[in-house]
């Protein structure tokens, strides 16, 4: 019988009252009395020299409160990246300033000149437009392997190159790897591109900064996923603001995805002209300005090659990949690329040898940084095609190819630095051949052939490593930040819980998931837990949430404080109960004095905490209040088995998904309902990525696909109903709850998926290709079958 | 500035607006109504669906002059006077068809203008109305799911968790 709460039930969602009845409090609803409005004057050209900004005729406008532009900002510090790559020579990357309005040049369309505070947003959009700019082109490098010839203008004039850094991983390796390829009986060789994204979560983002003369204080609302992040990186680094002064609240936040991690200019902007004005400033962005100012994902361009011995066991693997890191350094721009990538190359394979070269490059684009799975997406798409095409290549079934080349024992040290704990990649795969009904294929194919359409089936398999980091190893790898996690556990003196989490929720549901662990451990209702997060005030700092950390970092802290609570209430509960502590056990909401009828209920516990009158002060302190920071030792490493089956139209080149089937193991599960909701939101975004998505730009800079009219977003139409199983359960090792995180899967899982399938069809077909590029976009799918010539 | 009167959720509304403000704006800024969102500036993200006179209208597509006289309802106004949830919101609950909320609204409203005209909607009638809202959270599944369980349809075929 399922459970009906706690633990492993699929409790309902409380955040959903208030999202349903329009009750939901994003930063765009939050607004200061008397505040301003800001209007950023965005560059439209992407690569060129600042000749002069001219805001005189602006600057009388009705409504105009302030213009700025970056002459002000000059004694502002750069904007910050949070991650220092070391190359494959022992160097530092090359780390460009970022202002945080254009100074000089401009880098990139988007990048904000000049902004305009006004009464009204209307007022300040029209003296914008009176703004006079004047910009000397130059020659934008849009191309990554353009930008990193000799004689390619400079994104940077003070840079050496456009190359941030050239890192090779395992450095030590390479010697070995390519002596194992000299020696291979069989070698695979694939060249491919993983399509730049953007993360669009329908939440565009907004901020409002406030400042109070009378006290000093500054607030800034935002709608970011880790508001602690924030206020260090912009008040440490930024504007010089210490961060008892300084209040970050993310309240209901409409989706992330990975793009509202990172700090953003327009969030020092306001933060900055609220005490340059003395009044609250409030920007919005537009659906427009976010294709041109969130920070973009994937943007690699990968040549990837295999070794195989005589029987087919994988005997080396080495990748080449150009990743682009746009015109600036996003806050963890450099991990992504190498450290969230090049960790992953092994896949749920025993390779023995394996390397891997990463360039990454200044262009004049958007700047490029983690998108849901972030480098895991990256490293599974090469890894999974490439597989698939050796298998065609040798004739062999691609499921037995790789379950032969599976990882069967755990602890598992893969030749790329990181050990698996535990994980058992056959078991997922014979669910998800169960699923995915493979019997039945040719009689579906055959059907789909009766009306004159191909279908395919593909598989891929996915590894990633979730639940960032440890601490002392992200900071060996670079992190400036620790990755712990924090709560603060407060017991009301009606037995009532307040958990104040470092995690932030935008969408994946920790007031309900949260409050059921902690119910579960107290033996109590879980309408009894209420979960804060979000605000720098109430709550103990944290790294927020990313990388599926939330449940496994900070439910592990929630955990850990818990436990504490619950010691101090049992030592309440022995002098109330007269009894020896060891004595004392909690149950069900009760303590109880093991083999006799002596109990007493949570509510008396806590309510002797705070009203003291019968209790130990000489042992302990009144109140029961405690706080937890969780730093894990290890990444958790969460996998599975993914299988998708397409109809094609060879006369159009259309691509329907007819079945998807996706089988996780996430190892133990708090809420199967939300789990399951996380795998169907990533796989969507993983189909968008295969079939439609891509952030297109032309050769001078310009972004061609900066609307819904023109990137193409997935629509209830282009997804089926999915089949998702996450029956297969190795827990975690080395957390308390043994989870893993769910939250990034179906994003890394599903790409390779939906093109090996694609493939299959197009074989079936008579076609020869081996390889198409995302999105497989009719057009792509028609060319490839019939030739761009005819 | 043009003086603009409607019936917004049952209650009679007024305000002084510019040509150019939006339904949206008007029902945002002026009414404190926030739960109708703006997710994009091109008519395509449907967070903004509300119902004028009964018909599912985009309020980021429509000037606030031009409901002039109109009925409007929002989301505010689907619940019960006493909170309960319509069973279109009640069946986003069960069925876990949201996630971040954002979309929501707009989901809700496109559901009643669905069900209204078209009771007992298929998959597919569900999939093609939606057309003009995007979801980024929930891949769907879940509020495809919760519309038909919504039109009294037996949903237990449909995968669940």
């Amino acid at each position: 019988m399922p459970k009906d709460s706690g633990i492993g039930a699929s409790s309902k969602r409380r955040e959903d009252i208030r999202f349903l009845t329009g009750e939901g409090n994003y930063t765009d609803d939050i607004n200061v009395n008397g505040q301003a409005y800001v209007y950023f004057l965005r560059s439209d050209i992407a690569h060129g020299t600042l000749d002069s900004v001219d805001t005189s005729a602006a600057e009388g406008m009705e409504g105009v409160v302030r213009i700025f532009t970056g002459a002000d900002f000059e004694a502002v510090g750069s904007v910050p990246c949070g991650w220092q790559i070391t190359d494959k020579h022992g160097e530092p990357m090359q780390e460009p300033r970022h202002p945080v309005l254009a100074h000089g040049k401009v880098r990139h369309v988007g990048e904000p000149i000049a902004a305009v505070v006004a009464e009204t947003l209307e007022q300040a959009r029209d003296a914008a437009e009176a703004i006079e700019v004047e910009i000397s082109e130059l020659p934008a490098v849009v191309n990554m392997k353009d930008a990193v010839k000799a004689d390619a203008p400079k994104v940077h004039d003070d840079l050496t190159s456009n190359l941030c850094y050239d890192w090779g991983f395992v450095e030590e390796n390479k010697g070995a790897v390519d002596q194992a390829f000299k020696e291979a009986a069989h070698v695979t060789t694939l060249e491919l591109v993983n399509n730049r994204l953007v993360a669009n979560p329908m939440e565009p983002r907004v901020a409002v900064g406030d400042y109070s003369r009378g006290t000093g204080d500054y607030t800034l609302f935002t709608t970011s996923q880790n508001p602690h992040v924030i206020r260090l990186l912009m008040g440490a680094f930024v504007l010089g603001i210490p961060e008892h002064k300084l209040r970050v609240v993310a309240p209901d936040v409409g989706g992330g995805f990975g793009t509202k991690i990172f700090h953003y200019q327009e969030e020092a902007f306001v933060t900055f002209a609220a005490k340059a004005c003395n009044r609250a400033v409030k920007w919005t962005s537009s659906r427009s300005e976010a294709f041109m100012s969130d920070a973009h994902g994937r943007d690699h361009v990968t040549k990837i090659e295999l070794a195989l011995d005589a029987e087919h066991n994988f005997t080396a693997l080495r990748t080449d990949t150009y990743a682009n890191m746009g015109a600036y350094l996003s806050t963890f721009a450099p991990s992504v690329p190498t450290w969230l990538h090049g960790t992953l190359m092994a896949g749920n394979y025993k390779t023995p040898l394996i390397y891997v070269n990463v360039k990454a490059v200044f262009t004049n684009t958007v700047p490029v940084d983690a998108y849901r799975g972030a480098g895991r997406p990256e490293a599974t798409y090469q890894l999974e095609r490439l597989v698939d095409k050796a298998a065609h290549e040798l004739g062999v079934d691609p499921i037995k190819l790789r379950r032969q080349n599976f990882i069967m024992e755990f602890p598992y040290a893969t030749p790329v630095a990181v050990e698996y704990d535990t994980g058992d990649y056959v078991a997922t795969m014979d669910k998800l051949e169960e699923m995915a009904d493979i019997g039945g294929f040719a009689a579906r194919r055959k059907a789909s052939e009766a009306k004159g359409k191909l279908r395919g089936f593909g598989v891929n398999c996915y590894i990633e490593a979730c639940g960032i980091a440890p601490s002392n190893l992200v900071g060996q790898l670079g992190a400036r930040a620790g990755l712990f996690e924090s709560c603060t556990v407060r017991v009301n003196a009606t037995g009532g819980l307040v958990v104040m989490t470092g995690s932030h929720s935008h969408g994946q549901g920790h007031e309900t998931s949260f409050s059921q662990v902690v119910a579960d451990m107290i033996g109590i209702p879980e309408d009894m837990v209420e979960v804060v997060h979000g605000d720098t005030a109430n709550t103990p700092m944290g790294m927020g949430t990313y990388g599926s950390r939330s449940l496994a970092v900070g439910g592990s802290a929630m955990v850990r404080a818990t436990e504490k609570i619950i010691a101090k209430a049992k030592k309440i509960a022995s002098h109330l109960l007269e009894a020896s502590e060891g004595d004392v056990e909690l149950k069900d909401g009760a303590f109880t004095v093991a083999g006799t009828d002596k109990s007493v209920a949570w509510g008396d516990v806590t309510l002797a905490a705070y009203v003291p009158h019968n209790y130990p002060l000489e042992e302990i302190e009144p109140g029961l209040e405690e706080t937890a920071f969780y730093d894990p030792s290890n990444f958790t490493y969460p996998s599975g088995a993914y299988a998708c089956e397409v109809e094609l139209d060879p006369e159009t080149g259309q691509v329907t998904i007819e079945r998807f089937s996706a089988a996780d193991d996430f190892g133990n599960i708090v809420n199967p309902m939300i789990v399951t909701g996380q795998v169907h939101g990533g796989l969507a975004q993983g189909i968008g990525q295969a079939l439609l998505e891509n952030c297109a730009y032309d050769s001078d800079g310009q972004l061609l696909s900066a609307s819904y009219m023109d990137y193409a977003m997935p629509r209830a139409t282009d997804v089926p109903f999915y089949d998702v199983d996450h029956s297969c359960q190795t827990p975690c090792t080395h957390n308390p709850l043994g989870v893993k995180g769910c939250g990034e899967a179906g994003a890394i899982g599903s790409p390779p998926a939906v093109v090996n399938a694609v493939l299959d069809a197009m074989r079936s077909g008579g076609s020869t290709v081996d390889h198409i590029d995302m999105p497989v976009s009719p057009h792509r799918v028609w060319e490839a079958m019939n030739g761009s010539g005819v | 500035m043009t003086e603009v009167k409607m019936t917004v959720n049952g209650k009679a509304a007024s305000g002084n607006v510019e040509g150019r403000t939006l339904l949206v704006q008007f029902l945002r800024e002026d009414m404190g109504l926030t739960g109708t969102h703006v997710g994009c500036d091109t008519s395509q993200c449907g967070a903004c669906v509300v119902h004028v006179n009964g018909e599912a209208v985009k309020s980021c597509t429509m000037l606030a002059v031009e409901a002039q006289g109109a009925e409007v309802s929002t989301i505010e106004g689907q619940a019960a006077p006493d909170g309960t949830l319509n069973t279109i919101q009640q069946a986003f609950q069960d069925h876990h068809g949201l996630q971040c909320g954002f979309c929501t609204p707009g989901m809700v409203m496109s559901a009643a203008a669905l069900l209204k005209d078209n009771p007992k909607p298929t998959e597919s009638d569900v999939r093609h109305y939606l057309d003009g809202n995007i979801c980024r959270c929930t891949g769907y599944h879940n509020i495809v799911k919760a519309i038909m369980a919504a039109s009294g349809q037996d949903v237990s075929a449909i995968a669940g968790e």
